[in-house]
């Protein structure tokens, strides 16, 4: 199954989107990676490693991130494992991770998984 | 020009620097971003300054890209990603290396701009810590060509960089927080770009 990271400047928002997208896809394999080791607002190197070792599998990771330095600091996480599968979707964080979870549960692969999830930039919320 | 301990004294005077002006870099980044500069790179130059004892014998391309590390892993916000591939692709400009000579340092000096472009991706212009790094290194380069003094090419150097602060109060930022402020950025100086005339002072004052 693919692994899926979410990245976000605020621990409580990381976890938050997880316990989102739990509720549709329960067995999904996905991480939180929010704020910095001491809690407060930041992306952090380490806790986006740490979140990507613990649902890597040679299915691969897709990565969501909020802003700003969440996606620089992610770039160079990913630079420093060179050897893995693991690519950045551009999506908004929320409804991005929500799709990835059922879409990852459904047993996509991660090629499959990132169309499905870049489109989640363009739904709607409120329909005509 | 420096050599691996001297390179140390510098980073320790730069950690210095930044400590003794992140309320200021902070009450900039409020005016134009989620006012955190200021808080970050003390925090990730505190760390740097931390971590220096145990290089002393390393070489320069090894402290670069320690100090480059350490700011990723701890600074926080864009300043962290940005300041340390800087740092990382001076550091890989300087492998093995326990002396650099002025031309030395103007390739590491390149190499970070390079990385900042590449991670940031933002050109001269955008408001940010570019409007203040690329005109340093237009003087830096032509200084070297010109077989200048190191001393004299910094301080022109660190002028460049002043002026490029200066002009960053009077464009709108079209990179990083600042930019969801449209025109409300205009007239306020960029924190990054402020960051890195701290820097470029620092290492300036020491040579």
């Amino acid at each position: 199954m693919v692994g899926i990271v979410v990245v976000s400047h605020s621990q409580k928002l990381a976890e938050g989107v997880l316990e989102l997208a739990k509720m549709m896809a329960p067995t999904a394999n996905i991480s939180a990676a929010g704020g910095m080791e001491d809690g407060s607002a930041g992306t952090s190197f380490t806790k986006i490693s740490e979140a990507i070792d613990e649902v890597y599998s040679d299915d691969g990771v897709a990565v969501l991130m909020d802003m700003g330095s969440a996606v620089m600091t992610t770039e160079m996480v990913i630079e420093s494992m060179e050897a893995r599968k693991i690519k950045m979707i551009d999506c908004p964080v929320v409804e991005g991770a929500v799709v990835a979870a059922l879409e990852a549960m459904a047993g996509a692969t991660l090629e499959a998984l990132e169309e499905k999830v870049a489109a989640a930039r363009t739904t709607k919320k409120i329909n005509d | 020009m420096t050599d691996n301990k001297k390179v140390i004294a510098i980073l320790l005077a730069v950690a210095k620097k930044i400590e003794s002006e992140k309320v200021f870099l902070t009450e900039l980044d409020t005016a134009i971003g989620d006012g955190d500069h200021g808080i970050n790179m003390a925090r990730g130059f505190q760390k740097v300054e931390e971590k220096l004892p145990s290089l002393a014998d390393k070489d320069i391309g090894v402290i670069l890209k320690t100090v480059g590390m350490q700011l990723v892993s701890t600074v926080g916000g864009t300043a962290g990603p940005l300041y340390g591939t800087a740092f990382m692709q001076a550091g890989t400009t300087c492998r093995g290396k326990m002396e650099l000579d002025f031309a030395g340092f103007a390739a590491a000096f390149a190499a970070a701009v390079q990385g900042v472009k590449m991670r940031g991706k933002a050109e001269p212009g955008e408001k940010t810590m570019l409007d203040a790094l690329c005109p340093a290194l237009a003087v830096i380069e032509s200084e070297v060509k010109a077989g200048s003094n190191a001393g004299k090419a910094l301080a022109n150097a660190v002028q460049a960089a002043k002026d490029g602060v200066a002009y960053t109060k009077t464009i709108i930022a079209t990179k990083g927080r600042a930019s969801y402020l449209g025109e409300r950025s205009l007239g306020h100086q960029d924190p990054g770009a402020t960051s890195s005339l701290l820097i470029l002072q620092a290492i300036a004052e020491c040579i």
